[in-house]
């Protein structure tokens, strides 16, 4: 996926993602954790900030809520403290991109054995 | 899988890295001359310092929210609790604490127990209108905006200045909730 691509999945979600709140019959309900497709799940993690991280995976993974936490963390990390990251704008920082593809080979391992 | 507790303040900041002290407060001395021998107006100094302060604030509040897992705060009470009990001590490794509490809970204090910041310094009589410690009013100021919150912080007392102690006041001018820019089918 390009960063065109990327984008224009992000915006989807963050449209979908705002429509949802105000459909909600639940009150209080704020934001939407969980999407179950029919080939993929997709979860959706936010921060306090109103930051949104998603992640889409097979169906049925577990464990997704930890790994946005932790990609969360990496983000306050290696994006945030990066003083020529503009903030709001395409994240392009390497050792941000090294230690996510990282931390998904490591969960990777650990939940599937390889 | 049940969420995580909120951690403590001396817990996070026994497990960060942590860089020498004094490299800090000379790196924030540095800072603060350099920016007088640019500017040279004591006012402008205090006014860049808010502003580093204000940008250094809203990435902060990421990393806030990230280490220390804490949920919405239910009021602004809450909201200053966690800025003196988990911020200073995950941050600066001081304890501070909040009172003079206005009546409608918009208003208070933040009491400094010691100021990293200001190891070593004295004020010249050149300085006596600068705010030395601006920026940590900035970082404050940054971190509510991201969390919905416009507020208003200003040095109270200032010990550099010959007071007793440290008190920044926090209040609360109102809740900015995220809008979206849907137009609802007239």
């Amino acid at each position: 996926m390009d960063t065109n691509d990327s984008l224009r999945v992000a915006s989807l979600w963050h449209s979908m993602h705002a429509i949802s709140q105000q459909l909600s019959l639940t009150t209080g309900c704020s934001k939407i954790e969980l999407l179950e497709g029919n080939t993929f799940d997709l979860h959706c993690f936010q921060s306090l900030t109103g930051t949104k991280f998603f992640v889409v995976c097979k169906l049925g993974t577990q464990h997704m809520e930890a790994l946005l936490k932790v990609v969360y963390e990496l983000y306050t990390d290696y994006v945030l403290k990066n003083p020529f990251y503009e903030m709001k704008m395409p994240i392009r920082c390497e050792v941000f991109d090294i230690n996510l593809t990282q931390t998904v080979q490591k969960d990777r391992v650990a939940l599937l054995g390889r | 899988m049940p969420p995580a507790a909120p951690r403590s303040g001396d817990a996070i900041f026994a497990s960060v890295e942590r860089v020498n002290a004094e490299l800090f407060t000379l790196t924030y001395g540095a800072i603060v001359r350099q920016l007088l021998t640019d500017l040279e107006e004591v006012e402008e100094v205090n006014k860049q310092l808010d502003q580093m302060g204000y940008n250094i604030g809203i990435r902060l509040i990421d990393e806030f929210l990230a280490k220390s897992n804490v949920s919405r705060c239910v009021d602004f009470k809450e909201t200053a609790e966690m800025i003196a009990k988990v911020g200073f001590k995950m941050f600066l490794g001081v304890t501070a604490s909040v009172m003079n509490w206005d009546a409608d809970g918009t208003c208070c204090s933040i009491v400094l127990e010691d100021n990293p910041l200001v190891d070593f310094v004295e004020l010249p009589d050149t300085c006596q209108g600068l705010y030395y410690c601006n920026i940590l009013s900035g970082v404050i100021r940054g971190a509510l905006e991201m969390v919905a919150m416009k507020t208003e912080v200003t040095w109270i007392r200032d010990m550099l200045r010959g007071d007793d102690a440290y008190e920044l006041q926090v209040k609360l001018l109102k809740q900015v909730p995220e809008e979206y820019p849907y137009k609802d089918d007239e």
